[in-house]
């Protein structure tokens, strides 16, 4: 129980997967312009990142290393995650129509997105058990939401203040993501 | 051979993947740590992208329209797996600096973008080149960046000496320096007004969306899709109509023949 807990505290905020790893900055910085978006964002992100690790440990565990075919894992991730999203958003039109409208544009752009893939990964490089490797997952996308929605929060608040020309738009943001990478970088004496 | 120049031009200034059209941002900020491991993560991408053209415009014409996007990612997926099984067995070291960013090269939109944009339309000989320009482009973005990161926090690179112990600012080296030189690159580009994603100056691609990844989300992302779609299906209504023509013409000419 306490190893759970410290994984999932480090996974979300000692190494959080933005701003620490620069995986996912595409939506981070894509999707960060309003917090009701953003909150969209970090749902379908821990949606589907938690089915993406359940998938992927399965498909490790049961099909790659009885056939001794660890070296495909990459192949093998890349598209079980893409038919899972693809599946997902099927099922959820179908099914869940309420959660559809929520998440549903957000879906397909979670599937080239490299925090699904690099979560997945990282639980096979650290040879994590099921249930570890679930608890990284979900610390993973709770990391990503935080980070987003504090991002769309700041930036919501900044958006009427007096930024000198150059560092308007793109800049303001980085600088933006750098100073709470500096804030993260103090839970980095957590665990 | 001058078409393939032109590639090489085209990919390494006129739309540079890191400066003009920022894209493949996780592995920019990610690895650009040392100058050492900019260059190398540039040389691996250089290597999928050169031979994942090469093969798709290879196969341009066998691969079905529809399945074209998994078909792209299967080979773009092998290709990695064969980059990182030769670093890990030839250069362990930067193997192990590179960590979990080998892998992810499968989904830096590099790769898939130039595959879509140019190798699935275009000759074997010309992707290839096309590939080269894009891959030296995103090395020399990295391994500027990465020597920006690297003399100002850690006053040394490629193993010389710059800057004494006393004045180096560690941070530049940590994550957040990442955030504030890609900043400041993107407001200086902004001061002198520079073509780049950024800004909305960048060269239009010659993708019906505007080829513009960066902004290419949510409800844009939708709209981009239903645009890309109503551009094939008017290309294929013309294939169609200039089929149909061909045919008339054919059957006409026959019926001249027997007069």
């Amino acid at each position: 129980m306490k190893e759970l807990i410290l994984i999932i505290v480090g996974s979300a905020l000692v190494n959080n997967i933005i701003l620490s790893q620069f995986q996912g900055l595409c939506p981070f910085l894509g999707v960060s312009k309003k917090v009701d978006t953003s909150i969209g964002m970090g749902g379908a992100v821990i949606f589907v990142i938690t089915l993406a690790c359940i998938a992927t440990n399965l498909v490790y565990a049961f099909v790659l290393v009885p056939l001794h075919l660890e070296y495909l894992q990459t192949i093998a991730f890349i598209l079980v995650i893409a038919a899972l999203v693809q599946f997902v958003e099927m099922f959820l039109k179908k099914n869940v129509p309420s959660l559809y409208q929520a998440l549903g544009v957000f879906l397909p752009l979670i599937t080239t997105n490299c925090a699904v893939l690099g979560a997945a990964l990282t639980n096979v490089q650290k040879g994590y058990s099921f249930i570890f490797s679930v608890a990284n997952g979900v610390g993973t996308a709770v990391g990503f939401t935080i980070a987003i929605v504090l991002l769309a929060s700041i930036r919501e608040s900044i958006e009427d203040n007096d930024i000198p020309l150059n560092f308007q738009g793109s800049p303001i943001v980085l600088v933006t993501s750098g100073l709470m990478a500096i804030a993260f970088l103090g839970f980095s004496g957590l665990i | 051979m001058n078409k393939c120049a032109e590639r090489l031009y085209n990919g390494i200034i006129k739309e540079n993947p890191t400066f003009v059209l920022m894209l493949g941002m996780c592995p920019t900020l990610a690895v650009t740590t040392t100058a050492v491991n900019g260059v190398g993560m540039g040389l691996s991408t250089t290597a999928v992208l050169v031979f994942s053209n090469l093969i798709i415009s290879a196969l341009r014409k066998i691969i079905p329209d529809r399945v074209r996007i998994p078909a792209y990612i299967v080979i773009v997926a092998s290709l990695v797996t064969i980059v990182q099984l030769l670093l890990q067995a030839f250069v362990p070291s930067l193997y192990k600096s590179l960590g979990i960013y080998i892998p992810l090269i499968v989904v830096n939109c590099i790769i898939l973008g130039r595959a879509e944009a140019y190798a699935a339309k275009n000759g074997v000989l010309e992707s290839a080149f096309d590939g080269i320009g894009m891959g030296l482009g995103f090395t020399v973005g990295l391994t500027c960046i990465a020597i920006v990161r690297e003399v100002i926090g850690g006053g040394a690179v490629f193993g010389m000496e710059l800057i004494p112990e006393d004045f180096r600012i560690t941070i530049f080296g940590l994550a957040p320096g990442a955030f504030f030189v890609l900043a400041v690159l993107t407001a200086l580009q902004n001061a002198c007004k520079a073509p780049s994603a950024t800004n909305g100056s960048a060269p239009k691609s010659a993708l019906a969306c505007g080829g513009n990844c960066m902004e290419c989300r949510g409800s844009s992302c939708a709209a981009n899709h239903a645009s890309l779609e109503a551009v094939r299906a008017q290309a294929e209504e013309k294939a169609l109509a200039a089929k149909k023509a061909a045919q008339a013409k054919a059957a006409e000419m026959k019926a001249n023949k027997k007069e």
